[in-house]
């Protein structure tokens, strides 16, 4: 632990320990607006802007926080970042913000942000701890975003509602609806499983050449 | 009275929590392993869904409307000392049922379900007895899908599938099916 520089805290959250494809955390609102690509980034920043911000301030009243009510402390921290968020984004784009509906204020219960203080930001320094935040922020949008052009491109042909494949297209509008939500995360969740089972035997065929 | 059979039979099966809204997943997926234990957390759910109903209609006739942007930090207030309420009486009456419960009664706090249908009931302007009503349809179709995903599982540890796909892409992809399935729901209301 001592030996992890901050580009490394930043860079573990977009891949190696992505929130979603990794941890499955968050799925609620991940699920519910990445029915279009726009949305998806739309909801990814500001789940950003929550995290980043609580986490600063986590760490910085790290020590002025007592123990046994620290859960109650950091959900007031996040409710308050996300009343921040949800008044800035109706005032900047309403259209967004009528399609997110109730899921901008349930970014308050989304258990990564909850688990990242829990497990990270009470811990360690202001520098580290934002360094997290930035890092596990962007893998979050990241998933939205593949999960939520996929599902565009499938369901409507299109992508930032610029269509791509002609007028012939068949849209897939399941991929829309919440059925295709589930079914594309567990493809994509699959597709992950592969690629780490791959990955597995590899080593340990590698391993096994060295023995020999 | 019509009225609240529609808001019980639509939150219970046409607009499920977890099928159509995506709401409280984190347990949906983490709790539903057995069947038993996933059916008495939907009724520790459904139960703080139905306190929460009743504190959500008081802050909202009488206090949010002189500061509506408290309302984010004073439901997920209510909810937090309501579950902690809710964990000391089940502890003092009835030790048993908190030993069976166990860790998922204070992490109903973080379910999105409960602060997701205390946002909803307030949007769509839901008075004392709607409030109660869409709480049980609520808490119902949360239980529901818990405990059909939980027998699905039990029935999915035994089958033969390829390793790769075991674990949460397998549970994802049920749920997904499941989902399908409740969107026939929506035919009910056609007419």
């Amino acid at each position: 632990m001592q030996s992890t520089t901050t580009s490394d805290e930043f860079l573990k959250g977009i891949w190696k320990e992505n929130p979603v494809f990794v941890h499955v955390l968050g799925l609620c609102p991940m699920l519910a607006v990445t029915n279009s690509a726009i949305n998806a980034i739309a909801m990814g920043l500001a789940t950003f802007f929550v995290l980043v911000g609580s986490s600063t301030l986590v760490s910085l009243f790290r020590n002025l926080i007592p123990r046994q009510v620290r859960i109650s402390c950091y959900i007031i921290i996040i409710a308050t970042f996300v009343t921040v968020a949800d008044y800035t984004l109706q005032a900047l784009v309403p259209i967004v913000h009528k399609e997110l509906g109730a899921f901008v204020p349930l970014i308050v219960v989304n258990c990564m942000i909850l688990g990242r203080q829990e497990a990270f930001a009470s811990k360690h320094n202001v520098k580290l701890a934002v360094a997290d935040a930035l890092g596990v922020a962007i893998g979050f949008i990241f998933a939205l975003f593949i999960l939520g052009g996929l599902r565009e491109i499938l369901g409507n042909g299109s992508l930032f509602g610029i269509s791509l494949f002609g007028p012939n297209f068949e849209p897939w509008v399941v991929m829309l609806l919440p059925p295709g939500g589930f079914i594309m995360l567990g493809l994509i969740l699959l597709f992950f499983n592969w690629l780490k089972q791959k990955k597995d035997n590899l080593v340990e065929q590698l391993a096994t050449k060295e023995l020999v | 009275m019509d009225d609240l059979i529609w808001i019980f039979i639509s939150s219970l099966l046409v607009n499920n929590f977890v099928f159509s809204y995506f709401l409280g997943l984190c347990p949906f997926f983490g709790v539903s392993g057995r069947l038993e234990t996933a059916f008495r957390l939907g009724l520790a759910s459904m139960f703080v869904m139905l306190i929460t109903a009743i504190c959500t209609w008081f802050l909202n006739t009488y206090i949010l409307i002189y500061a509506p942007y408290l309302r984010l930090i004073s439901f997920i207030v209510v909810i937090a000392s309501t579950v902690q309420f809710v964990e000391m009486v089940i502890k003092k009456f009835s030790p048993v049922l908190f030993k069976a419960l166990g860790i998922y009664l204070p992490l109903i706090t973080t379910n999105c379900a409960i602060l997701g249908f205390a946002i909803f009931s307030t949007n769509r302007g839901y008075g004392f007895w709607e409030g109660i009503v869409f709480a049980l349809g609520a808490g119902g179709g949360f239980t529901l899908a818990l405990v059909l995903m939980a027998g699905l599982r039990e029935e999915n540890e035994l089958s033969g599938i390829p390793q790769v796909v075991r674990g949460t892409a397998m549970s994802m992809i049920i749920a997904g099916i499941l989902s399908l399935a409740f969107m026939g729901f929506s035919g009910l209301f056609s007419s």
